[in-house]
């Protein structure tokens, strides 16, 4: 019988002929991420569980993006625990001050088609978008790891999601996932996998992908999967092999339902406070006055997004009292986007552009509103009390759709 | 088959990991310096209010959000004996396990459930609220194993020889 | 008899003739200018304590939101929001992430000849351009947001006469905290720092800001250059005219005169915690340090960047350290990003962040932790300034703060560039 992607990777990891939803299997980890937020619990649980190696450092990437610049006067203990951490257990792979952890797991090549990789992180998810199998786990899960390379796993069922034709001018992958989310609810998508495909899907640039598998986490889903192809080959900078080539659901798979969208269809929509699946047209929302709008994090920071808004505020000034902040998900792009002239046509626009990291979207910084304030944010949660207050009223969306609100000083489409 | 009994708090759908503890606690060094912020975006009172031996009784997917693993062992160490909700998210629920921090579904309970009144639970069998029976299912084993283990750490001590 | 600068400034502001020190006068103000600090308690006392709250005049009010931008708390952000409020309502010229009070208040409002008050110790900057500027309190701001008008006790003015120029790789920020090294940190309390000399007034205006910035920190209640060619040039570039254009009479009185030869003069850094323990750079090396800063209303602008840029250049921040460089506003980043010094910063491994006070400030960017060691090119290294009470903070200029970033510990660029 046929498989569906998550299937045939987990087959392929444990050397089975074959898995089926349900199954408990034990699998080898490809690759780990741990950011700083949560490094010192890890390291604690770490000593806890009387681990005195790591089951191979060089599979370990520690990545410093929360706490970047240090906001509080505790903050830095994290570094120095991290940095002990990577010293003694002979990590080389770690970045102080690079960008967002998800950025950064694909873009410095950490992660390949077809592997298995966890992270301290619930949008670990982004890595399906070059058909890796990724997702988030807690400090102690991943302490285990660290002293076995191993984790168990229940293989999951596959929702197949179809996005045929093309997209719209002035929609962008942000407004796909966003509408995903929104029909398959919070919860949606609990346990199981959403594999993506159709011609909207291959006409994707691989960071458009990624906007899709970052928020998958936000249906509640395992993880997401994206079939490598060439733009995948590029951006990996591999060649890709037979195994990775057949990542793709055989037609005889057994799905447990597929979504279809004819691209066309789809308009610019937001996600209303305080629920990532509280969908809405950008359109009824339009004439809302804003505070604050923000452009960044791992969902939206990248090239394709910060050119986005470039090309909304160009020639055009951020409307008084309106905060417009801009973060690039890396090094490597803020230094791309300056080099277009992206930063310059936000900055001379009124922005505040930071330095990569994540910025407004984790609240601790970076923006925090106060009772009665609202923000547009590129990012992926807008939950109660996450930017402040829980009086500040977060609405999530693409960068087209927050550049042009920014303008505005109110919520309004391109 | 273990039994106890507790008085219930009732949480809505969708209980979030930034409403169980807002990201700017996160970087306080110890769960005990964090567990009164639990809950404080939409019950800024209610930590306080929790005794040892409470149970909480929310709607669906409850937990969504974030991996922060602070989230079940804040819900701990504020004393709360157990979760019984409609439904879990993913990552909570794994980091609830590895915790030993005893997650249960259970789809009915929620509609009919009062705060404030006490429910009795006899683990992988049934719940009684105000002389009704409302039954659980049981936890596959190998969840089972690490919670007989005391959770993911002593499991892992075991491994290594100690204790 | 002769009047200085000072006195001749507040003698307008007061429309008399002639005032001297140990005065009181009732001036107008020209200029008032208030941040995020402050403004919150100025709208408060505005609402709650004024019978008929009203402002003197809209157009002499600038309000600027620069020290913890991006907004770090619900707390802040209440503050800024009433602040903002308050601006809207009023009309009244308002900045919100444009860059640090000082530098937006010298790129488009500072005039020769003006006098202005400013809710932020550091106004004594304004002198670069011949006006009087000093810092006071939000109840002295807010009596002059109503009445237009404040008491000044007329100070005595103390002379530095700066000949010569400065060596290659010696800065004004070296010869400021020299000065400040030598007359202490209350050497000149009360009083106004006049700089004047052949080495004065071969001075950009840039470099006579980082002097006249630091005045407080010698307790000066202000600090001034004669308002010269260089500060015509300066404002009407920026579509300005001047109030009026003083410089000292030949017959003026001074409290106390310095001469300081700027070829004497070397890399100092002020060691923790106080900004008159001023030693030779090369006294300090060696120590390593967590954290280094580029930037704030003292070193943060273009001229700044060039000297941290010119030394990074093929080389990488350290591995432990991390390097926030901030520009003073920005006109000043648009002005870097143009030259490619921000591409270098970011190349090196810094960590570059929106025009604000940042680590000099040490509220909410770039906090150090616990027995952390800063070297900044910020105004203070009080205890505790820049996060935990047990961190130490260095002063030092540009360039000695770029090297120790890139060599881990403190290290002057001289001997980076011999390794």
């Amino acid at each position: 019988m046929g498989q569906t992607v998550i299937e045939k990777i987990i087959a392929h990891n444990i050397g089975a002929a074959q898995v089926k939803p349900g199954d408990i299997v034990t699998v080898n980890v490809d690759r780990v991420m741990i950011h700083d937020i949560f490094m010192p619990f890890v390291a604690d649980k770490f000593a806890e569980m009387g681990f005195q190696k790591l089951w191979d450092p060089d599979k370990v990437v520690l990545i410093y993006d929360h706490l970047v610049p240090a906001s509080q006067l505790d903050d830095t203990r994290h570094f120095r625990v991290g940095d002990a951490f990577a010293a003694k257990y002979g990590m080389t792979h770690v970045h102080r001050s690079d960008g967002i952890c998800h950025q950064l797991m694909t873009e410095a090549g950490y992660v390949k088609p077809g592997d298995v990789v966890f992270g301290t992180d619930s949008h670990t998810t982004t890595y399906g978008c070059v058909g890796a199998f990724s997702s988030g786990i807690g400090y102690t899960e991943m302490a285990s790891i660290l002293g076995t390379g191993t984790m168990w796993i229940k293989v999951p069922e596959t929702i197949k999601v179809v996005i045929d034709g093309v997209l719209p001018d002035g929609v962008m992958s942000k407004d796909i996932i966003l509408r995903l989310i929104g029909d398959l609810g919070a919860d949606g998508a609990t346990y199981r996998a959403l594999e993506f495909s159709g011609s909207a899907v291959a006409a994707m640039s691989v960071a458009s992908r990624m906007t899709i598998a970052n928020m998958a986490i936000e249906a509640g889903a395992k993880c997401a999967l994206f079939t490598p192809d060439e733009k995948t080959a590029e951006y990996c900078e591999i060649i890709l092999d037979d195994f990775q080539k057949s990542l793709y659901g055989d037609g005889d798979a057994s799905y447990l339902n597929t979504m279809t969208y004819q691209a066309e269809d789809l308009v610019p929509v937001m996600a209303c406070p305080s629920q990532v699946d509280k969908i809405r047209n950008v359109s009824e929302l339009a004439g809302t006055v804003i505070d604050q709008v923000f452009i960044g994090s791992c969902t939206n920071g990248r090239l394709e997004d910060l050119q986005a808004a470039a090309k909304v505020l160009a020639g055009r000034k951020v409307a008084p009292f309106v905060k417009l902040i801009v973060t690039p998900a890396s090094r490597k792009i803020y230094q791309e986007a300056v080099a277009c002239g992206a930063i310059k046509t936000l900055v001379e626009a009124g922005a505040m552009v930071t330095h990569p990291g994540c910025g407004l979207c984790c609240g601790r910084t970076g923006g925090i509103l106060s009772d009665g304030e609202r923000v547009v944010a590129t990012n992926n949660r807008n939950f109660l009390g996450r930017m402040g207050t829980s009086k500040v009223e977060i609405y999530l969306a693409s960068p087209a759709t927050a550049a042009a609100s920014a303008a505005a000083g109110k919520i309004t489409g391109i | 088959m273990e039994q106890f009994t507790g008085k219930v708090w009732v949480l809505g759908d969708d209980i979030d990991t930034d409403i169980i503890i807002p990201t700017e606690y996160l970087a306080l060094k110890t769960i005990d310096d964090m567990k009164q912020y639990g809950f404080s975006p939409l019950r800024p009172e209610l930590a306080a209010q929790i005794q040892e031996g409470d149970i909480i009784v929310a709607g669906k997917n409850f937990g969504c959000g974030s991996s922060r693993e602070q989230a079940p062992e804040i819900i701990k160490a504020l004393g709360i004996r157990c979760v019984i909700a409609r439904s879990f998210a993913r990552i909570f629920f794994r980091n609830s396990i590895n915790n030993g921090l005893l997650l249960i579904e259970q789809p009915d309970l929620y509609d009919v459930m009062k705060e404030g009144e006490i429910i009795a639970v006899t683990v992988n069998q049934d719940i009684d609220y105000q002389g009704k029976k409302y039954p659980i299912a049981s936890l596959p084993d190998n969840l089972v194993e690490i919670i007989q283990a005391g959770g993911l750490v002593r499991a892992m001590r075991r491994l290594n020889g100690l204790d | 008899m002769g009047m200085t600068i000072a006195e001749k400034i507040i003698a307008l502001a007061a429309g008399v003739p002639e005032v001297k020190p140990g005065d009181i006068h009732t001036v107008n103000l020209d200029r008032m200018m208030t941040n995020d600090g402050t403004t919150h308690l100025t709208v408060d006392m505005y609402y709650n304590e004024i019978k008929n709250p009203h402002i003197a005049d809209t157009k002499k009010m600038v309000f600027i939101v620069d020290h913890n931008v991006p907004s770090d708390s619900p707390k802040t952000a209440a503050s800024q929001k009433k602040m903002r409020d308050f601006a809207k309502a009023h009309q009244i010229d308002f900045w919100e992430g444009q860059g640090v009070c000082h530098q937006i208040m010298m790129e488009h409002y500072v005039c020769p000849g003006e006098l202005i008050f400013g809710a932020d110790s550091h106004t004594c900057t304004y002198g670069a351009l011949g006006a009087f500027g000093t810092g006071v309190g939000c109840t002295d701001l807010l009596y002059g947001m109503v009445t237009g008008t404040s008491w000044v006790l007329v100070p005595e003015t103390v002379k530095f006469n700066l000949t010569g120029q400065l060596p290659e790789g010696v800065y004004p920020r070296d010869l400021m905290l020299t000065i400040i090294g030598e007359i202490g940190a209350n050497g000149c309390n009360y009083q106004v720092m006049e700089f004047c000399g052949d080495g004065a007034e071969a001075m950009s205006i840039n470099d006579r800001m980082v002097l006249c910035n630091l005045a407080v920190e010698a307790g000066a209640k202000s600090a001034v250059f004669a308002a010269d060619e260089k500060a015509l040039e300066y404002i009407k570039a920026r579509g300005r005219e001047p109030k009026a254009m003083f410089a000292s009479d030949r017959d003026a009185v001074y409290a106390r005169e310095y001469t300081f030869d700027l070829a004497k003069i070397q890399p100092v850094a002020a060691r923790p915690d106080f900004v008159d323990d001023v030693v030779p750079a090369k006294e300090v090396c060696g120590v390593r340090i967590d954290e280094a800063f580029l930037g704030s209303c003292n070193n943060g602008r273009i001229d700044e960047l060039r000297v941290g840029a010119a030394l990074l250049k093929g080389r990488k921040v350290a591995g432990h350290v991390r390097f926030l460089v901030v520009p003073a506003s920005q006109a000043v980043y648009l002005q870097a990003l143009e030259e490619g010094l921000i591409t270098t910063f970011m190349e090196s491994g810094a960590i570059v962040m929106n025009p604000n006070c940042s680590v000099c400030w040490g509220s909410c960017q770039g906090v150090i932790g616990e027995n952390e060691v800063l070297i900044s090119t910020g105004t203070r290294n009080f205890k505790g300034r820049a996060g935990h009470p047990s961190s130490k903070v260095y002063l030092g200029s540009a360039a000695t703060v770029t090297a120790s970033a890139v060599k881990g510990e403190i290290c002057t660029a001289d001997m980076l560039c011999c390794n």
